[in-house]
């Protein structure tokens, strides 16, 4: 009782600062608690690989660690990583960046998306976000004093950002703008013309673009093409990409930004002092994944691939209207009923399936599902027959 | 992928997808697909189709052996011809041909252990050609056809829900 009661005296003796206090609670919070209290779930609303990381990986995490290697690495990261980064990066997608001075190794890509902002933004600049989007962008826009403004994107345009959609949303007054693809949460893709034109549009209107790219090798249609390797593109794009998803290294935490020198040297320069260094063994496992792993990337690939195409085909049995998402590990439905929340704890309740409504991810993801086929086919198939079941009663 | 490798990668992965799944996963009809299965399986492109079974979880155990076998050939003689009269017992589950130390290995299924040495003494060594064998009791099986057994594998660790 009275360690209570002191605490909560301690609660108000201490006053977060407003900009936090402005930083509105995650909108995926309140799904994960309503999940967390369902027994025998089956969750399509997770936004990371089901498979472990390739042993190899582990491996050589371990083998760090039995060398003994637990110092602090160079701030930028091991030469050695940052040297397999820039050979990867230069074959996989014809991306040119110097291991020297262009590329800084993260704590995940989301140290970099938090460095890229907070590098690039000013307090009175306005940044835009392409949406529906992965949820981090904003709150970080709004941290460093910034206007964040949503480009809204439609299931008319397969989710893809277009010029008339970023003029229609006033991003030609934008100074960053922040874009993914293959995309979280809609499984959009964007090729080589349509980024043309958004390419065109950034240099017309002098906006910067921040371009995750962590799903890139997520594209299942044709390979993933990345904006800065446009002409005319590389030194207006910070490009974020990383380990968690192609590798299946969530957990290991590492990441990485690439992007003019002057860039990553200012992005490192916040990184020394509130990072120091990215995972030690984490950069070890991550340089063994870049040397070894790429046919498992591929094979993992291949499996999404298939769950991919047999959730698209599920659903169209079912009726239910989804546009053919074609990266990630997302496929972006449109609700069959109008209350898409209602919807989305009713089958949390009854089939014990959860899935996130769309509407978390940005205005322009409301009517909407996104469902992860980051889990096994059999799960997959029992969340489909579940959810015809639900559909019928 | 060619429609072919894709089917056989898939049934090679699971051969209980059904052909509605197999027609999902790929670009194919449910018929498509059950026309190229039948003509995987008539050109012996596909073999068989069996379950992998871990024996002792369902407390069948039986007993299991890899015999090393050394042979020697002469001119009527050839590894197929000796190969054909040791695949040729139902007791011998697979047999190869190797490089290294010896010629064939067998893999090798019986009731018990004992009934393992009696058939490698009266039916494999008394080949005329079988010079000399060796034979490993297997003792507990790990992995099998890519499927870890007994415990291995990985834990699916994540939150329900993930941004
Ligand atoms: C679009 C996007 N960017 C960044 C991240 C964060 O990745 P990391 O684990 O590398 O921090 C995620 C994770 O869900 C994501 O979906």
């Amino acid at each position: 009782m009275t360690q209570n009661r002191s605490q909560d005296r301690e609660h108000r003796a201490i006053e977060v600062s407003e900009r936090v206090a402005d930083v509105p609670p995650s909108g995926i919070r309140r799904y994960f608690e309503l999940a967390e209290e369902v027994e025998d779930i089956i969750s399509l609303g997770v936004g990371e690989p089901d498979f472990s990381a390739p042993w190899a990986i582990r491996e050589a995490a371990i083998a760090s660690l039995e060398r003994g290697a637990t110092s602090y690495t160079t701030n930028r990261g091991l030469r050695s990583l940052r040297e397999a980064i820039e050979t990867y990066v230069h074959r996989r997608f014809d991306l040119g960046y110097s291991a020297e001075n262009e590329v800084l190794v993260t704590t995940g890509a989301s140290e970099a998306v938090d460095l890229a902002i907070r590098t690039l933004v000013d307090p009175d600049d306005v940044v835009a976000v392409v949406e529906p989007t992965y949820l981090s962008y904003r709150p970080i826009g709004r941290l460093t004093g910034a206007e964040v403004i949503g480009v809204p994107t439609a299931v008319e345009d397969d989710f893809r950002v277009t010029p008339e959609r970023l003029a229609g949303a006033g991003a030609d007054e934008a100074d960053v703008l922040v874009m993914c693809y293959p995309n979280n949460p809609t499984g959009a893709v964007m090729q080589i013309d349509a980024l043309r034109r958004v390419g065109t549009f950034a240099r017309e209107h002098d906006l910067t673009i921040i371009s995750d790219e962590i799903y890139a090798e997520l594209s299942y249609e044709d390979d993933h093409v990345s904006i800065a390797s446009l002409p005319g593109m590389r030194e207006r794009t910070v490009v974020i990409n990383g380990f968690s998803k192609a590798f299946a290294m969530t957990g290991l935490r590492l990441g990485y930004a690439l992007g003019p020198a002057h860039v990553i040297d200012a992005m490192n320069r916040i990184h020394q002092y509130t990072m120091l260094s990215s995972p030690t063994t984490a950069q070890h496992a991550a340089l063994e994944g870049l040397r070894s792993c790429l046919d498992e990337v591929g094979s993992m690939r291949q499996s999404y691939d298939r769950r991919r195409k047999f959730v698209l085909a599920r659903l169209a049995e079912l009726g239910i209207d989804c546009f053919e998402a074609k990266g990630a590990f997302y496929v972006f439905p449109r609700c069959p009923w109008p209350d898409e929340e209602r919807f989305v704890e009713s089958l949390l309740e009854e089939e014990q399936v959860a899935v996130v409504p769309g509407h978390v991810f940005g205005e322009s993801g409301d009517g909407h599902l996104r469902v992860s086929y980051a889990t096994s086919l059999e799960q997959l198939r029992e969340a489909m027959s579940r959810l015809e079941r639900f559909l019928a009663e | 992928m060619e429609p072919r490798e894709e089917v056989l990668a898939l049934l090679a992965e699971n051969a209980r997808y059904t052909l509605e799944d197999i027609a999902r996963m790929t670009d194919l009809t449910a018929a498509e697909a059950e026309a190229l299965i039948a003509e995987l399986e008539d050109e012996g492109v596909i073999a068989g189709y069996q379950a992998v079974v871990n024996w002792r979880v369902a407390d069948r155990e039986r007993a299991r052996a890899e015999v090393e076998l050394n042979v020697t050939l002469d001119r009527e003689t050839s590894y197929d011809d000796i190969a054909r009269r040791i695949a040729g017992f139902p007791e011998v589950k697979t047999l190869q041909l190797v490089s290294g130390n010896y010629d064939f290995l067998a893999r090798v299924e019986a009731g018990s252990t004992r009934e393992i040495s009696r058939f490698v003494s009266e039916r494999i060594a008394p080949v005329p050609e079988i010079t000399q064998t060796v034979t490993h009791f297997v003792m507990d099986t790990y992995k099998e056809q890519g499927i870890q057994m007994n415990g291995g594998g990985d834990e699916d660790d994540r939150l329900s829900i993930s941004p």
